[in-house]
């Protein structure tokens, strides 16, 4: 009862904190300085269209990184924890999985291909459209857990998926250090030729590291599919 | 205030996101299934998601991308900053989003191990952990 109670009074308190918000109480009637500052340079400075990509890779690029690696310790946690040793399988022989229908067999094969075809062009245009690596990461992951859904006995290559992933993370920090020395200081994207803006080559680096992102997070989200299948040795 | 008038002031994202803020608080608080636990908190993180975005949502303002939508020609910078939204919020939202997943297969993963462990997935059964 006591805890019922409780549990009623931080609710109720959290929406009597939240009732202004809902009111509008945060909707500004024009972007404060920071963000009308954000808004006029991006194009002028980086040559990118896309104000939210010049900020989540350039002006917040350290911040980026830092996500990047959160996600890389959650795959490994994920990964670590859920072995088949660890979840108390042993040596068990792996039970056979139910297999897959037709219609998933067959839709696998035709939509592999597109999905990741898809993701890769929502990365490469992340400086000119809505999108970028973490939104075509999650895509080409979608793939392959059709693939893990229509094929259950198969096992991804984690050779392949290490590889891909600790090649573009030292990459993404590789394009840091170039714009550090040679434009103004550690992830500036003007290390590249900026590019006419609007183009598909333009907005100096930030494709380049964006796409190297949407790998790494594809690579690190095929991972954790991998390890919730639970059959990982 | 009458309560059309009320009605009328609510923010529609900010408000739906507050009704799921409480809904995962809730969930966390009053739930002892593990399981129900992480979901609730990956409710709560949508829901803080759409209060922070609701910050950064002007009237009449379009997406912070520039291109010909926004701009006549897209030579025209300082005109087309005067018609795009606040791109702070979504930059941050974006950010959030990856690490709310992370967090979320995280958890799910130790209630995975601890009920293989043969623990059980309610949170009653891990009385010892209390302080």
């Amino acid at each position: 009862m006591m805890r019922r109670v409780l549990v009623f009074l931080a609710v109720a308190g959290l929406a009597w904190a939240l009732l202004p918000l809902a009111l509008g109480a945060g909707v500004p009637e024009a972007p404060g300085a920071l963000a009308t500052a954000y808004l006029t340079d991006a194009p002028e400075d980086f040559g990118a269209a896309n104000v939210v990509t010049a900020i989540v890779v350039s002006y917040r690029g350290f911040d980026t990184l830092g996500e990047v690696a959160v996600l890389f310790a959650a795959t490994a946690g994920v990964g670590a924890l859920l072995t088949r040793k660890r979840l108390g399988l042993g040596d068990a022989e792996p039970e056979a999985k139910p297999a897959a229908t037709e219609i998933l067999v067959t839709a696998t094969g035709l939509l592999t291909g597109l999905l990741v075809m898809f993701g890769v062009y929502i990365f490469l245009h992340g400086h000119l459209t809505p999108g970028g690596g973490f939104q075509g990461g999650v895509v080409i992951a979608t793939a392959l857990l059709l693939g893990l859904l229509a094929r259950p006995e198969s096992k991804l290559s984690h050779g392949i998926l290490a590889a891909v992933e600790s090649l573009s993370g030292a990459a993404y920090v590789g394009m840091g250090l170039l714009g550090a020395f040679l434009a103004w200081g550690f992830l500036d994207p003007r290390a590249l030729p900026l590019g006419r803006i609007g183009s598909l080559v333009s907005a100096g680096s930030i494709p380049v590291i964006y796409s190297l992102i949407g790998l790494k997070v594809g690579a690190e989200l095929s991972g954790i599919l991998d390890a919730l299948k639970g059959d990982r040795e | 205030m009458s309560i059309l008038e009320f009605v009328s002031r609510i923010n529609p994202v900010a408000a739906s996101g507050a009704v799921l803020v409480l809904v995962g608080v809730w969930g966390v608080l009053a739930r002892p299934n593990l399981f129900k636990i992480a979901i609730a908190t990956s409710v709560m993180e949508t829901g803080v998601n759409l209060v922070i975005l609701s910050t950064g949502y002007i009237r009449g303002r379009t997406a912070p991308i520039l291109d010909s939508a926004v701009a006549g020609t897209a030579t025209d910078a300082a005109g087309a900053a005067a018609r795009m939204t606040d791109p702070v919020p979504q930059a941050l939202v974006l950010t959030a989003i990856v690490i709310g997943l992370a967090v979320t297969a995280l958890q799910l993963s130790y209630a995975v191990r601890l009920r293989a462990a043969g623990g059980g997935s309610s949170i009653e059964s891990y009385g010892d952990e209390k302080w």
